[in-house]
């Protein structure tokens, strides 16, 4: 036990020291789970995350949006192979990655149990979704266990470019008719308190918080990160001339930040658990890609085991 | 405006149009992420083609139309791509065949379209031969591995292979534009395409232990814009907020 206790000293003096662990270095089992967890909760959000963006490629207004679109949803896939790398070097594979998924145990970013009911939709996700992952992206770019770090920097890029890219849609809709306006103030209404709820439960509700913030995975609680958001928020509605749904909202001088209304942490935990909108469908539409694309996935896997047979025959002869 | 031309220009363009439109069903729902992310990339190129297509195709026309007035604002009737391209997806190898099919005629109609008098084709067609290379490369691959994969997908490659084979004959059709788009110099001589394709489909199928199909009654009429089923509800999708708000920017 005595050797398990230096070890854990000199790992965290590596992590105080800001020293990147490295996926051969040894660290405490439960800095492993953590990673685990997170990550790939982070990468299968980025696969669910297609779905109600996905929703809006064949009915994009134009054949620019089509296309920004399009290329948006194929970054996240993009995303979430970056992500399950660098989980995959934690030693677990990508398939038992997705079963965990797939059957529920493992968790991804709720917002995404939430509908795309119009146009405006993709607009306000660019702008407060992204933005709000943006805040807790930036921040795990300093994170502690590398390959998670090098991969948020290259993640953090793109998503820059795609929150720019869905403000741009509502700035253009902001210009545009009043059922354009209207549409635009509905989704803000829609999307702004579930994109709050993004950061997670609030620090005395948190389980993961202090150990994280110990190893340096998280830098930032969730309510800093959260008033961050909110803060940066005022001023880009104001730019677009929508009312964000929250009467509580005002500067304190204080503080000078700005104070917001409570969460309705009820409707947070009750979309956790899967009671959100969309819980069902999002699973469901998961599960069938992965079930409908088994005897792709066998026929490659026999095709590769045949050439390569073929290969060491050939050889032989030779 | 040189209404042949026009009519050259969209038949090109509404194939790229409506088989983009096509594969980017799939984003989100691929089976195997690599393949998602591959099958947009074919998406996103095809879409790029026609935008590049559409807006050739508003400067002949010369009435002030932009990309956005051709793709989201004529009809079915009006619409001049092969009905290959708009059958459903179906599951990915049939996907894959449909795709295997129109790319290697895509890629032989594009070797040729560099050679056009009409220097914007002829830039287009280079610029689309290199990401045709691709995709031909990419959906031949496929045909292979699953072809030559398991029983399972044997048998799923061979039943959309014969179901889809209908469809190859009007790639083939000399239109009315492409018969003047010869005449004129900028069009391309679908008989020579024929050949490569009839060769490469062969070749193609042998590697993937695939039988060809045997000759049969062929379905046409895309390029004369009487359409299968299909093409009204890609359509009504895809036209959806155009139609609703009409005169809008975006």
């Amino acid at each position: 036990m005595a050797d398990i206790k230096s070890l854990e000293e000199k790992f965290q003096s590596i992590v105080d020291a800001e020293t990147k662990i490295e996926p051969k270095d040894w660290m405490p089992e439960a800095y492993r789970k953590t990673l685990i967890r997170q990550i790939s909760q982070h990468a299968h959000s980025e696969i669910v995350g297609m779905l109600p963006e996905g929703n809006w490629i064949n009915r994009a207004p134009t054949l620019r949006r089509k296309v920004g679109l399009l290329a948006k949803v194929q970054d996240e896939a993009g995303h979430g192979l970056y992500l399950y790398s660098a989980c995959e070097t934690l030693g677990i594979e990508r398939d038992e990655l997705f079963d965990q998924l797939h059957s529920g145990k493992a968790k991804y970013s709720s917002i995404f149990n939430y509908p795309t009911t119009s146009w405006a939709d993709i607009g306000a996700i660019g702008w407060l979704v992204d933005g709000a992952a943006i805040m807790n992206q930036v921040m795990l770019c300093r994170t502690s266990y590398g390959p998670y770090a090098r991969a948020m920097v290259r993640i953090c890029k793109e998503e820059s470019f795609h929150q720019r890219q869905g403000y741009e849609i509502l700035l253009t809709l902001s210009k545009g008719s009043e059922e354009q306006r209207a549409m635009l103030q509905d989704a803000v209404n829609r999307w702004w308190w579930p994109s709050l709820m993004m950061f997670g439960p609030t620090g005395k509700e948190s389980t993961h918080s202090a150990q994280s913030m110990k190893w340096k995975i998280k830098r930032k609680t969730n309510d800093e990160l959260r008033q961050q958001f909110v803060d940066i928020s005022i001023g880009q509605a104001e730019i677009l001339g929508v009312t964000l749904p929250d009467p509580d909202l005002k500067y304190n001088e204080e503080t000078g930040h700005y104070d917001f209304g409570e969460i309705d942490w009820e409707e947070f935990w009750n979309v956790v658990k899967g009671n959100g909108p969309c819980n069902k469908e999002r699973l469901a539409a998961r599960v069938k890609a992965s079930e409908e694309g088994q005897w792709v996935r066998d026929a490659a896997m026999a095709y590769a085991e045949k050439q390569a047979k073929r290969k060491s025959e050939a050889s032989k002869v030779a | 405006m040189n209404n042949n031309l026009l009519n050259y220009v969209l038949q090109i363009s509404d194939n790229a149009m409506i088989l983009g439109h096509r594969l980017s069903e799939w984003c989100g729902h691929g089976p195997i992420l690599e393949q998602d992310i591959a099958l947009t990339n074919i998406a996103l190129d095809l879409i790029g083609q026609a935008r590049s297509l559409y807006q050739y195709a508003a400067t002949v026309d010369g009435q002030g139309k932009t990309e956005d007035d051709l793709a989201y604002l004529r009809i079915e009737t009006k619409y001049k791509n092969v009905l290959l391209v708009e059958q459903p997806n179906g599951h990915f190898g049939s996907t894959i065949v449909r795709q295997f099919l129109f790319d290697a005629y895509h890629y032989a109609f594009y070797k040729a379209l560099v050679n056009s008098a009409d220097e914007t084709l002829s830039a287009i067609a280079e610029k689309s031969l290199k990401e045709v290379t691709y995709h031909l490369r990419f959906s031949s691959e496929w045909m292979i591995r699953l072809g030559d994969g398991t029983e399972e997908s044997h048998q799923k490659m061979q039943d959309a292979l014969n179901s889809l084979w209908a469809f190859t004959g009007e790639l083939f059709e000399m239109s009315d534009a492409d018969t003047s788009a010869l005449e004129a110099g900028y069009g391309v001589d679908l008989s020579s395409v024929k050949s490569f394709w009839d060769e490469k489909i062969s070749e193609i199928l042998k590697m993937a232990t695939l039988e060809k199909p045997e000759e049969a009654w062929m379905q046409s009429g895309g390029k004369q814009g009487r359409h299968t089923e299909h093409l009204g509800y890609i359509l009504t999708e895809m036209q959806y907020m155009q139609r609703t708000y009409p005169g809008q920017e975006w």
